[in-house]
């Protein structure tokens, strides 16, 4: 690459074995639970939790009105619901388990939870994802300060709907772990807004991911990225192509609007790009 | 590294760590990777089409009561499991002014009224013979138990009600003589046979486990099981048959309405 000299191209690890594996098994075992719990949640003879006015008998708002029931096939499905419901919760319970496990033995974990600044990096992310603002974004290691939030949380949830779905399966077997949730009642509520939630991050995932292109979304299924990085020795643009500030200590650092959601190689800005918005398939 | 410190970081720092962080992570050339990527994206493909052939096979099995097999073999898998893990535990109790009258929600065997007079409940034995007929004021002679606690409904719902009966547990005492060893299983009828349930027999024997005839402090009605009906916090509603007529010990699992349609035979909570 005459042209592109003392950068070479290089494919840089973003999801190890494990955890893209665990990824996408999670995917169809969480489609199964929450297919099925929607036939469970549909054979109560009403939604219990649609919201009405009482006073005047007028229900506004269901979650399964009977066209999406109908739609997805959930009316009158309850023993088969049920059955799918028990079978593979033990698979997405083992899954989830095996990922926390090795979450923590590889470490993963500091790259996914929360630090300090991570909320305000993910203020800063969401305004400019919603195109409200378009200063740089703040620097970010493999994930921003939303993805790191957000996929926090669905991580706790993933423990929640575990946690409360045991407590409404056996509320007498388990009813210390039911009583400690407020009750079969209050655990039934948490467990359908977690199915809710895992509905909305699944919707959000997808927009997102489907933005932030292929070579995002390929990184989850082949673990690598390639990227651009200055070769040892090579030549290295000059710093001074940030125009928003201060340049941080070290060559090796890129400016701050060179590290986007796509975590963008090391030396993205001094392969020419500065000042641009980068985008993944940029790089 | 940075969370030990007792000055936060300042954003360079922060930025250098991220960028030193990037550094470490492991590289492949980029030959090496599109080996690599069409070796992963081939697994995927061949992952997901494994995952739809499983997801329609399994759908597609041959049906044991009514579900897919394995699914059947899921129920059980799980029957195991509580069964083993922890059985006997009771469900909690609430205060009497928690409860209110329970809707009536399925009235199978329950066709006809019946004239609570002439009414009288079989026991039989595993071979078919007869133990004794009862009265109600048989059942009745036995310590009154009020329990108020939370019925649930396979559907969904919950209800707290108070129930007042006798203990199963006290009723069989009487035929633990004739009975020898404790059966496996307990079968429980309507007197038209329309209805049929059975359970195993530790949940029975379980002490919340009532032979019922008072609802809310108040006879049972005809449509809530009058005179005589099962009822347990410990179970799915399901199981918790109204206006029993036969009730038989036997060692081989008995038939059970919801179980041959589809549902869990063990039905636990």
């Amino acid at each position: 690459m005459p042209e592109n000299c003392g950068i070479e191209q290089v494919a840089i690890l973003r999801h190890r074995r494990g955890t893209r594996w665990m990824h996408w098994i999670n995917f169809p075992l969480l489609a199964i639970m929450i297919w099925s719990g929607l036939r469970i949640y549909a054979a109560d003879s009403r939604d219990p939790f649609g919201f009405g006015i009482g006073l005047v008998g007028w229900h506004w708002f269901d979650f399964l009105p009977d066209s999406v029931n109908d739609a997805l096939g959930l009316r009158r499905k309850l023993a088969k619901g049920l059955a799918w419901h028990f079978t593979f919760g033990w698979l997405f319970t083992l899954n989830g388990l095996a990922y926390a496990i090795y979450s923590w033995r590889t470490r993963e974990w500091r790259h996914v939870f929360p630090e300090r600044r991570s909320f305000g990096d993910a203020a800063a992310v969401i305004r400019h994802d919603l195109f409200i603002r378009n200063k740089p974004l703040p620097p970010q290691g493999r994930y921003n300060g939303a993805q790191r939030l957000s996929y926090t949380l669905i991580l706790v949830l993933g423990a929640v709907a575990i946690v409360t779905g045991f407590a409404i399966y056996r509320p007498s077997q388990l009813n210390l772990l039911t009583r400690m949730l407020g009750g079969y009642e209050r655990a039934k509520t948490i467990h359908f807004f977690v199915t809710i939630s895992f509905l909305v991050f699944f919707v959000v995932h997808v927009l997102q991911v489907v933005r932030a292109g292929w070579k995002n979304f390929a990184s989850m299924v082949t673990g690598y990225e390639v990227i651009d990085r200055p070769v040892p020795g090579g030549l290295v643009a000059e710093p001074d192509l940030d125009p928003d500030g201060p340049v941080p200590p070290g060559d090796a650092v890129p400016p701050p609007d060179a590290v986007r959601d796509g975590f963008v190689g090391l030396n993205a800005a001094a392969a020419g790009a500065a000042g641009d918005d980068l985008e993944v398939g940029d790089v | 590294m940075s969370d030990r410190r007792s000055t936060p970081e300042t954003e360079a720092e922060r930025a250098a760590r991220f960028a030193a962080e990037e550094a470490a992570t492991p590289t492949i050339p980029v030959t090496e990777y599109r080996a690599r990527s069409r070796r992963s994206f081939l697994t995927g493909a061949a992952g997901a089409a494994a995952a739809f052939v499983g997801f329609r096979h399994l759908q597609s099995r041959p049906e044991i009561d009514n579900i897919p097999d394995l699914l059947r073999k899921g129920h059980e898998f799980n029957e195991s499991v509580w069964t083993t893990v922890s059985q006997g535990r009771s469900a909690p109790t609430f205060d009497r002014s928690a409860s209110s009258l329970i809707r009536v929600n399925g009235r199978h065997g329950l066709r006809d009224e019946i004239d609570l007079d002439a009414w009288s409940m079989r026991v039989e034995a595993p071979d078919g013979a007869l133990l004794g007929t009862h009265v109600l004021a048989d059942v009745t002679a036995f310590e009154k138990v009020e329990m108020t606690v939370e019925h649930k409904c396979i559907e969904g719902w919950s209800h707290i009600v108070t129930w007042g009966g006798s203990r199963f547990s006290d009723f069989a005492a009487q035929y633990e003589e004739q009975l020898g060893e404790l059966p496996k299983y307990v079968a429980l009828e309507t007197p038209d046979g329309a209805y049929y349930v059975s359970m195993d027999i530790e949940s029975m024997m379980h002490p919340q486990t009532l032979l019922t005839y008072e609802l809310e402090g108040a006879p049972l009605d005809q449509l809530h099981g009058a005179p005589l009906r099962l009822s347990t916090p410990n179970k799915y509603g399901i199981k918790t048959l109204k206006r029993i007529g036969v009730i038989r010990f036997t060692n081989e699992r008995p038939a059970d309405y919801w179980g041959e349609r589809g549902y869990d035979w063990y039905a636990g909570l």
